[in-house]
């Protein structure tokens, strides 16, 4: 799993153009919106793209994106759960 | 109305300007990106929102902030008050194409969100207005070059008649590695406010 949450650290970091941070720089149950990371709108579409391109996993239900877009931690739980 | 430029700056692939005078060579010829991001550096503007940004978004929001790195938007000036009106050729044609790759190949389909939004070139005023506070007219108006005269008397027209107090304006293009900014900060000519040029059909 932690090796996981660090791919996924410098997965976000590399796909959503977030120069200023680096991986340790982002706790694992960090609030992705409206903390420190400060992701917007636009970066959670990313997300869900990241999460299709890079490990298959596609989301429809926006309630479900909000769950699981909530911190590293709990994108690496749902990957783990739904990983083809 | 006599209307003046107050400030004038110009980044392309030689360097970046202010006023005429050169604050930072591209010494190593370096492409835009890794350009542009010794030139984000060296203004240090420390807003993270640029890394995110398209080329042509990038090359607009360094050559304003070298535009009003001193002169700042007047303070008795509401953002209201102040205009921003820009010319450009190439559209916003890097991230388009950028775009239409990312969903070309049907077995490989990702098109990105974040590339999508800077399919416009108005969302450079945009990205201006976020960051300086401008709450006035903005518009970007394609042209196959700098055409000053229809900048003069656009421009000329929001002053007399609309009121503004300061407008932005000026040439914004790139395309395919090729770029230039030059941008006019033009205002009522006053005692207290030294004109470096005049606004004049030649302006640009």
């Amino acid at each position: 799993m932690s090796e996981l949450t660090e791919k996924l650290k410098q997965d976000i970091i590399e796909h959503l153009n977030l120069e200023d941070l680096q991986p340790q720089d982002i706790s694992d149950n960090e609030p992705l919106f409206g903390g420190a990371v400060g992701l917007d709108s636009i970066d959670a579409l990313e997300l869900i793209v990241l999460l299709e391109k890079n490990y298959g996993i596609r989301i429809d239900n926006p309630e479900e994106g909000r769950r699981v877009f909530q911190s590293v931690g709990s994108m690496a739980s749902y990957i783990e759960q739904n990983r083809k | 109305m006599n209307l003046g430029i107050t400030a004038y700056s110009e980044l392309n692939e030689k360097g970046l300007y202010k006023n005429g005078i050169l604050l930072l060579a591209n010494e190593g010829q370096e492409p835009f990106v890794p350009f542009a991001k010794e030139v984000y550096r060296f203004l240090n503007p420390v807003y993270s929102k640029f890394h995110k940004m398209d080329e042509l978004c990038k090359l607009a929001f360094l050559a304003t902030e070298a535009l009003l790195s001193e002169d700042k938007i007047s303070s008795n000036a509401e953002g209201a008050d102040v205009a921003l009106i820009l010319g450009n050729r190439s559209s916003s044609i890097a991230s388009d194409l950028q775009h239409l790759e990312s969903y070309r190949d049907s077995s490989n389909y990702f098109p990105s969100p974040a590339v999508f939004v800077y399919t416009l070139p108005n969302i450079m005023l945009g990205e201006i207005c976020i960051r300086h506070q401008v709450t006035g007219e903005n518009s970007c108006f394609l042209m196959q070059a700098p055409d000053g005269r229809f900048l003069y008397r656009y421009v000329q027209h929001l002053f007399e008649q609309e009121a503004y107090q300061q407008c932005i304006t000026g040439w914004v293009d790139y395309k395919a590695g090729n770029y230039k900014a030059c941008l006019f900060l033009v205002e009522k000519a006053a005692v207290n406010k030294p004109v470096l040029r005049k606004f004049d059909y030649d302006f640009i």
